[in-house]
């Protein structure tokens, strides 16, 4: 049995090692396509911030390690799946053939379509490449315009000051990592980049870039403009499709699949950033691109690809963001669900938020700033669908007792 | 056989000698703010409730881990976070559905309980048997690990 | 080293926090805690201070063990002048609270001044502000530390806090921590109100606080420690199972329990709220008042009793918030609540306790008041238009009323909270008032116990069983059995006795160990924990010193020899029943003899050579 991995990110990373366990005969190939060992974007961050090296953001640490599994990497990107011939098109001529295709290929920065992107000193951050550039160029005093405040707009921030720039944040919207928090917590943590000297600019969308005496203009419209020598797009990400076109795989958002990862063709599955699955709280299909369920799809789809049947049980979305030191959570329908209720409370001055949303006695969402103690647990009873008796009422009164109503509800301790 | 912290609330008095043994045995300081297993009160029920990592079988740390930061044990079992290699990413923090592995800011990486290499400092500090550490079978741990994996639950009562 | 070395100064007027380096120079002299904060407060006040004017000051105080893993590690006190009794006021209490203040990185907080409105000391290890506690005034202990917790989303801070009691002033208000661990005693809530102060939150994260001088040591030392506390029949059996509770049954049989107001050493009802009944099952709903024991931290004996009413009983019916477990009676707090006063329902016994708790007020000299109150009350003094209520000894139903009405100043209530000296004053009969230096005594008659009555006379925060301990040789023979009406050698006894107090007190940890614990099981601990020498002999000097620096300052204040006395009942009317039938009081044999053993003119004040022995 051939297995084809395309995308070496974390959900092809174990999707290979997950079959290599189901499968010990098969041959498992795995497709890199940036001309990078299998590598972690989420710790992008921290090597921009100099806390680690580029060795760092490996998946994997041990040189051997995909060796010892006989996982082939092959560097080169897909252009196009034959889905009749069960071959994948690597340009050039070249072609692999595959009994079993999972594609993983997660998604790159979609940027913002006005002149001037194409202008040296113009960068996205998002690949390792990315990073090598910011880093040789940010240097103490470098001014950034940042376009964008949405999670990777605000983890990368951190890296970014520690060397010293001079920072402008750009929000088209009236509100920073907006898809992620609910107004107060964003406004929180807006005011707590300010105070660490960040510019913020909400209602700001550039109309365009220029050069000029060797730095760059940044057009913000109605006559005004910000110089430049660094500017960062970051303003979202699109799924990698655009080789599957003709494949007749069906896309909608990302790749359609069912509980067993699998595409509409059968044999080929699809898995993390690129995958539009079932989320479990809403029904509904859509992309959830975050670690946890990148990891817990790739694993599934593995499974079913070794011929081991597996059900993904649904993900929802929650996610754990640093701003500058300053640690948000954000986890499931934090923006509340139609006849629910909802609790806050709110620490202005010290950075300290909360709020919990219910449908019925389960919890539901929840936005957090300020702490990270025990946030797991906001998993664990939504996702568990807990139902949290008279512990509702209680954190309705007050809802930093979260853990005494999980240990109670979840887990009848008390 | 492998061994589990086995944990029974009703013989806790809340003294946090386990709390101060744990931030002694990984901090070689008493400050229990930096303990990998914490005593819940609840203080209407006239209840304490020492908590920490179950080393579930699920290990959702472990795989929701970008950098391969945490390891399994294999004499004792434990899910262990590597310092060095650990990024202070956090995604194990909401990976883990128990809420049992936490960031630390002082020292910008996670930590969880690591069984102590198999002599837990928490058990070897409990004054009351509250914590044990004895032979996994014992625990009845099954019933919580795969707690995770349920669906509904009942209606908390208490 | 075990210190942190770092004092924080709150200055209330001015509204700033600042940090200063600890005095180690009397860090060596003084230890920590009680006489630490102790001799910061007499270098800095006037001992004539009213101890309501700004001019007074607070400190709150740790001990070098406070945050340790030393059994018992969690100790702190507030050492301020006391209004109730214009002495030195030291009150120690445990909880969390002490130990979270030492892992913020602070030995000591000193409050000066007073605060133009209501505030609250937020501490977030080297940060320290004064937040606005508008909306906190006239809120209760329990109501105050929710909201703290629940306003900045941190359920770990921990909070000390003073309730209605000591806002308006009662002049025995308690500054309650962990909802109900107190400093109980002297009135130093009623100085934190008078401060404007409504409570201190702190949460303390920091590892490199404090070190220990010799960490392998120091686990020798506090893991022998444990053993013999767990191999001792009080510290191992008798406190985890009954709490102090399990006194109330044998101090009765021995005819030692004064039982309304001190006119009587038995109490018929003493069973009915003993240590023994908390675990009985209730007829009413077949549980028991006792749900379980709790420990404060690091305490490996865990004495403290957890209790839940009868949601049935009168005093709660109606009022669900009473429903749930809190702290249940101590010993002394049964005594004061219940025999002073000729009450024995245990469950109202709980519901004054939880009152004490959840407002901030002493339940002894609450207790002791009530039953001056019920004398006077039946002498015909005391009339039921004045009081507004029927007040006869053993009406539950009285009591119960006293005690909501009390913190809150209400009616009858205001002439409560200034304790039983003023009140008997009041109404023309301060010889009624069960009192020395106008504070209550505890739950041992001074003329069944005569080491305890020269305790009560001697000590210098008034009457209180916590500053020398007689019971434990005449009771309990702990170090050696002493008879209860003999006088020899126990004004030795007591110096010693008191000495040691002032180590344990200033050290951080409990005075409970030493049921079990001698000097030479706590000596090690503090050895292996601080820097210095710390010998046996060095650390009882270290208690001397402490005991006459608090006897020096009370004598500055205005006291004199005259004051180390007893009520006339004691020392004239004779215990009417049981072992020690026809016993008085034999403090005029023993006081001049604890004189000449404390190094102390006839006249009770330390002579010079005294003085520079000690160099105080």
């Amino acid at each position: 049995m051939k297995h084809l991995i395309i995308g070496s990110g974390p959900a092809g990373v174990i999707a290979a090692e997950t079959l290599r366990k189901a499968d010990p005969a098969a041959e498992i190939t795995l497709l890199c396509g940036e001309g990078e060992p299998p590598y972690a974007r989420m710790a992008i961050p921290y090597l921009l911030k100099g806390e680690i090296e580029e060795a760092g953001t490996h998946i994997r640490k041990d040189a051997d390690h995909y060796d010892r599994l006989r996982i082939q990497l092959v560097q080169a990107r897909a252009k196009g799946i034959d889905t009749a011939r069960h071959t994948v098109d690597l340009g050039g001529g070249r072609h692999l053939p595959f009994d079993r295709l999972l594609i993983a290929t997660g998604s790159h920065p979609s940027l913002e379509k006005i002149p001037g992107m194409d202008l040296p000193g113009v960068h996205s951050c998002w690949t390792l490449e990315d990073a090598r550039t910011i880093l040789a160029q940010a240097r103490p005093g470098t001014r950034i315009v940042q376009m964008g405040a949405g999670f990777v707009g605000c983890i990368i921030m951190e890296g970014l000051l520690s060397r010293g720039v001079d920072l402008t944040i750009l929000v088209r919207s009236g509100y920073m990592v907006r898809r992620m928090m609910n107004p107060t917590a964003s406004g929180l943590i807006r005011k707590w980049c300010e105070a660490k000297g960040v510019k913020v600019l909400t209602h700001t969308q550039p109309r365009g870039i220029s050069a000029k005496e060797g730095a760059l203009q940044v057009d913000l419209g109605e006559g005004r403009t910000l110089p430049a020598d660094l500017y960062l797009s970051v303003v979202g990400v699109d799924p990698n499709l655009g080789f599957l076109e003709g494949s007749g795989i069906e896309v909608g958002h990302g790749i359609l699949v069912d509980a067993a990862m699998q595409t509409s063709v059968p044999g080929i599955y699809a898995a993390g950033d690129v995958a539009e699955a079932t989320d479990c709280l809403t029904g509904q299909r859509r992309i959830n691109a975050i670690q946890p369920n990148a990891v817990e799809q790739g694993r599934i789809a593995a499974l079913n690809m070794a011929g081991k049947p597996a059900q993904f049980r649904g993900s929802f979305v929650f996610n754990v963001l640093t701003t500058l030191g300053l640690v948000s959570s954000s986890f499931g329908e934090w923006q509340g669900v139609p006849g629910g209720e909802s609790t806050e409370v709110l620490d202005e001055s010290h950075y300290r938020y909360l709020s919990l949303q219910f449908d019925g006695d389960r919890l539901v969402g929840a936005n957090c700033v300020g702490f990270a103690d025990h946030v797991g647990a906001f998993r664990g009873l939504i996702e568990g669908r807990v139902r949290l008796g008279v512990w509702k009422q209680r954190l309705l009164e007050d809802p930093t007792r979260i853990m005494q109503a999980y240990l109670a509800a979840a887990h009848r301790v008390a | 056989m492998q061994k589990s912290l086995h944990i029974d609330p009703n013989k806790c008095t809340g003294c946090l000698q386990c709390e101060m043994a744990c931030a002694w045995e990984n901090h070689r300081s008493f400050t229990i703010a930096k303990s990998r297993i914490k005593v819940f009160t609840f203080h209407k029920e006239g209840r304490f409730v020492p908590y920490t990592c179950t080393q579930c079988d699920e290990a959702w740390c472990m795989t929701a881990c970008p950098v391969d930061a945490i390891r399994l044990d294999p004499v004792t079992g434990a899910k262990i976070v590597l310092e060095p290699t650990c990024v202070g990413c956090k995604v194990c923090t909401i990976a883990c559905p128990f809420g049992t592995i936490n960031y630390v800011a002082s020292t910008g990486k996670v930590q969880k309980c690591d069984l102590c290499d198999g002599e837990p400092a928490c058990a070897k500090a409990c004054p009351t048997g509250a914590i044990t550490y004895v032979d996994a079978d014992w625990t009845g741990l099954g019933k919580m690990r795969q707690w995770a994996g349920k669906t509904d639950t009942n209606p908390a009562t208490v | 080293m075990a210190w942190t070395k770092n004092v924080l100064r709150v200055n209330l007027e001015a509204g700033t926090c600042t940090t200063e380096p600890l005095n180690m120079q009397w860090a060596q002299d003084y230890l920590g805690q009680r006489g630490l904060a102790t001799k910061y407060l007499v270098s800095e006040i006037d001992p004539k201070v009213d101890p309501f004017s700004p001019k007074n000051k607070l400190i709150f105080v740790t001990g070098p063990l406070t945050g340790t893993m030393a059994a018992t590690g969690g100790r702190y006190s507030v050492v301020t002048k006391g209004p109730l009794t214009g002495a030195i006021a030291c009150s120690n209490s445990g909880g969390y609270f002490g130990a979270e203040l030492k892992f913020a990185g602070w030995d000591m907080v000193i409050f000066e001044g007073a605060s133009p409105k209501p505030v609250y000391l937020l501490i977030n290890d080297g940060k320290a502000e004064l937040v606005d506690a508008s909306h906190l005034w006239g809120k209760t202990v329990w109501e105050t530390e929710e909201t703290i917790k629940a306003q900045h989303q941190d359920p770990q801070i921990r909070v000390a806090a003073i309730g209605r009691a000591g806002e308006n002033r009662v002049l025995y208000a308690a500054i309650v921590n962990d909802l109900h661990r107190a400093a109980g005693r002297s009135g130093v809530g009623a100085v934190m109100g008078s401060k404007n102060l409504k409570a201190v939150a702190v949460r303390g994260t920091r590892t490199d606080a404090y070190q220990m001088a010799n960490p392998e040591a120091f686990f020798a030392a506090t893991e022998a420690g444990k053993k013999v506390l767990a191999a001792n029949g009080v510290t191992g059996q008798g406190l985890p199972t009954y709490g102090t509770q399990v006194l109330m049954n044998v101090i009765n049989e021995l005819g030692a329990l004064p039982t309304r107001n001190h006119r009587d050493v038995q109490f018929e009802g003493a069973h009915d709220i003993s240590g023994e009944a908390m675990h009985e099952k209730r007829p009413t709903d077949g549980k028991a008042n006792l749900v379980t024991n709790g420990a404060c931290f690091g305490c490996t004996i865990a004495c403290g009793r957890i209790s839940r009413m009868d949601p049935g009983h009168f005093s709660v019916k109606d009022k669900p918030q009473y429903h749930g477990a809190s702290g249940g009676v101590e010993y002394e707090a049964a005594w004061a609540l219940g025999a002073a006063n000729g009450v024995n329902d245990l469950e109202a016994l709980t519901y004054a306790n939880f009152l004490c708790n959840e407002d901030g007020f002493d339940p002894i000299t609450f207790g002791a008041t009530v039953g001056a109150a019920m004398e006077l009350y039946e002498m015909g003094v005391l009339t039921e238009k004045e009081v507004g209520f029927k007040l006869p000894f053993g009406s539950t139903e009285a009591m119960v009323k006293l005690a909501e009405l009390t913190a809150k100043g209400e009616g009858f209530g205001k002439i409560m909270g200034l304790g039983s000296k003023r009140l008997c004053t009041k109404y023309g009969h301060p010889e009624l008032s069960m009192t020395v230096k106008s504070q209550e005594f505890p739950a041992y008659d001074g003329r069944a116990l005569q080491g305890m009555g020269l305790a009560y006379a001697t000590n210098n925060r008034g009457a209180c069983h916590l500053r020398g301990y007689m019971v434990s040789p005449e009771v309990l023979g702990i170090p050696v059995k002493m008879e209860p009406q003999a006088t020899e050698g126990k004004p030795a006894m007591l110096k010693a006795f008191q000495d040691l107090t002032a180590v344990v007190d200033s050290a951080g940890i409990c005075l409970f160990t030493t049921f079990a614990w001698g000097l030479s099981d706590i000596q090690p601990q503090i050895q292996a924990a601080c820097e210095g020498d710390w010998s046996e002999e060095r650390l009882l000097l270290v208690g001397e010193r402490i005991w006459n620096m608090e006897r020096e300052f009370n004598l500055a204040a205005g006291f004199t020899a005259k004051d180390d006395n007893l009520p006339p009942r004691l020392m004239k009317e004779p215990a009417k029943t049981g072992p020690q039938k026809g016993a008085v009081s034999k403090l005029d044999v023993m006081l001049p003899e604890y004189y000449r053993v404390r190094g102390w003119t006839p006249d009770g004040v330390p002579t010079a050579e005294t003085r520079k022995r000690l160099g105080v």
